[in-house]
């Protein structure tokens, strides 16, 4: 497995903490809206983003968290935080 | 047309008992939930023990979603939403779907404070200069209104969905405004309540003021000894009870089985003159209560059967006897049946009113009065002005009729509540 791909499995397992019951895991995919597609609270968007904090060990600033409309805006923003870390 | 309301549901989270079956039968053979707390005793506390609900054996995934149990350390909340979510089940009430709320259901669910242990967490992130680590769910866990909030979402109720707060009469005031409110009409059905955390945050405050048994950390089961000559100070406990309040037609409507009518009460406050302050009571306050509850009630003072003091076990009881026998005009003999939970699980604070509520009320329903613990050696004071035969130490079955509970608080504050056993006319 790729680096990048087990950031992005890495990542569907963060996200998947904060699904509603009705909502599987299964249903994340790269171009998932968090709020209108896996209707993620907005609220909670703030606890990936934490939780992302953590498991890479980047920081995320809030212009970062405002550009993080799906999955794959996630997925970019760690990217690009890890290869500037490097 | 004013409404008659009545109880058709119950929830409790108490240290002697977790739901109605066990909590009653915790009750009647006077089970203790007082225990030495380790924590307490690492933390230099001078009372080392407390009651606090046994909630290990319960599957919080029955009341919350995965998602609501992250990080989730309101221990008041938990308490709170077990007891109103079973509450809501027991009068067999149905969650409202996802699109709308049911208009005709509210919630008043009273705490003192919520979230400590989650708030001392977030104090620690700020003071470090790092509140963007602190999570989302602060706010929610920590405003008092976190438990009306919670329980009003998980049960989809529109109408008025709020927290009181009067200390130690929180969850008497709440039943007493839920009342009100669907006797004028403005709802038919009311989840009312009251919650408490459990911990060192909430109880240190008493030890600090020297309140609490100190002489007891190897016999916690003995330490709260509500109208007892030896009682030395309240032991802290926490907890929550819930009640479903109705209006009289709509529990007929929906064929509910009705556990007790709300007659009346009153809430009042003794302005901390005449003797009341912050931390005790005017006792022409409290007496002015009882008595204007009976009369709102439309009930005569001879009527009532049984009280459920609100009897601490502080030096104070006999003061609360007193009262009571001032406000009835009975003494002696001629005095209610008088009991205090309180010597089970302790004074579980703004919990102790809807927990004793739900206890008073499971007296109706089981047909008993449920025996005093720890008061072999009844106050002097009190069997001055009452009978020893009115203070049971054993349960009994009695078929009681009307049932007074009163609650008092710091801030001088009182509430009296007349429950009735339900009959049609």
């Amino acid at each position: 497995m790729s680096e990048k791909e087990k950031r992005y499995q890495e990542l569907k397992s963060i996200v998947a903490n904060y699904l509603p019951d009705d909502v599987s895991a299964e249903s994340i995919s790269l171009q998932s809206h968090f709020i209108n597609e896996l209707n993620i609270n907005s609220a909670n968007l703030v606890d990936i983003v934490l939780d992302v904090e953590d498991a890479f060990d980047i920081m995320l600033e809030n212009e970062d968290m405002d550009q993080m409309e799906t999955v794959q805006d996630a997925l970019r923003i760690v990217d690009s935080k890890i290869e500037s870390r490097t | 047309m004013e409404n008659r309301v009545v109880i058709t549901g119950l929830g409790v989270c108490a240290p002697n008992g977790i739901g109605l079956e066990e909590f009653g039968k915790a009750l009647a053979k006077g089970k203790s939930g007082i225990r030495f707390h380790q924590e307490l005793k690492e933390l230099n506390f001078s009372c080392q023990i407390a009651g606090r609900p046994d909630i290990e054996s319960v599957d919080l995934n029955n009341y919350f979603t995965n998602l609501q149990l992250r990080g989730l350390e309101a221990s008041g909340l938990i308490y709170g939403v077990i007891s109103g979510k079973d509450a809501w089940e027991d009068a067999g009430l149905h969650v409202a779907g996802d699109n709308e709320p049911d208009w005709e259901n509210g919630v008043i669910f009273g705490t003192g404070m919520l979230g400590v242990d989650r708030f001392r967490n977030a104090i620690y992130a700020v003071d470090s200069g790092n509140v963007r680590r602190s999570g989302s769910t602060t706010v929610i866990q920590t405003m008092a209104s976190g438990i009306s909030a919670f329980l009003g979402g998980m049960l989809g109720c529109g109408n008025q969905v709020t927290t009181n707060s009067s200390a130690c009469s929180t969850g008497t005031e709440a039943l007493l405004m839920g009342y009100e409110h669907i006797k004028s009409g403005k709802a038919k059905r009311m989840l009312v309540g009251s919650c408490s955390d459990s911990g060192p945050y909430i109880w240190g405050g008493f030890d600090a003021m020297r309140i609490l048994p100190r002489n007891y950390n190897d016999n916690p089961e003995s330490a709260s000894r509500p109208m007892s000559a030896s009682a030395t100070g309240f032991v802290p406990g926490s907890g929550a009870g819930a009640l479903v309040l109705e209006s009289l037609e709509s529990a007929l409507e929906r064929n509910a089985s009705i556990y007790a009518e709300v007659l009346g009460g009153e809430v009042n406050s003794g302005g901390q003159r005449g003797g009341g302050s912050m931390t005790a009571p005017n006792s022409i306050a409290v007496q002015h209560c009882i008595s204007k509850a009976i009369q709102n009630a439309d009930v005569s003072a001879n009527d009532i059967d049984v009280i459920n003091g609100h009897l601490t076990a502080t030096t104070k009881d006999p003061v609360e006897i007193t009262n009571w026998t001032k406000a009835l005009k009975r003494d002696g003999k001629n005095f209610p049946y008088i009991n205090s939970f309180k010597g089970m699980f302790g004074h579980c604070l703004a919990a102790a009113g809807s927990i004793e509520c739900v206890g008073t009320i499971l007296q109706l329903k089981h047909q008993q009065v449920f025996g005093n613990v720890n008061c072999d050696d009844i106050h002097p004071e009190i069997a001055k002005v009452i009978d020893e035969s009115r203070i049971p130490r054993k349960t009994f079955q009695h078929k009681s009729k009307i049932i007074a509970k009163a609650s008092f608080g710091f801030g001088d504050v009182n509430a009296c509540v007349i429950f009735r056993q339900y009959s049609k006319n």
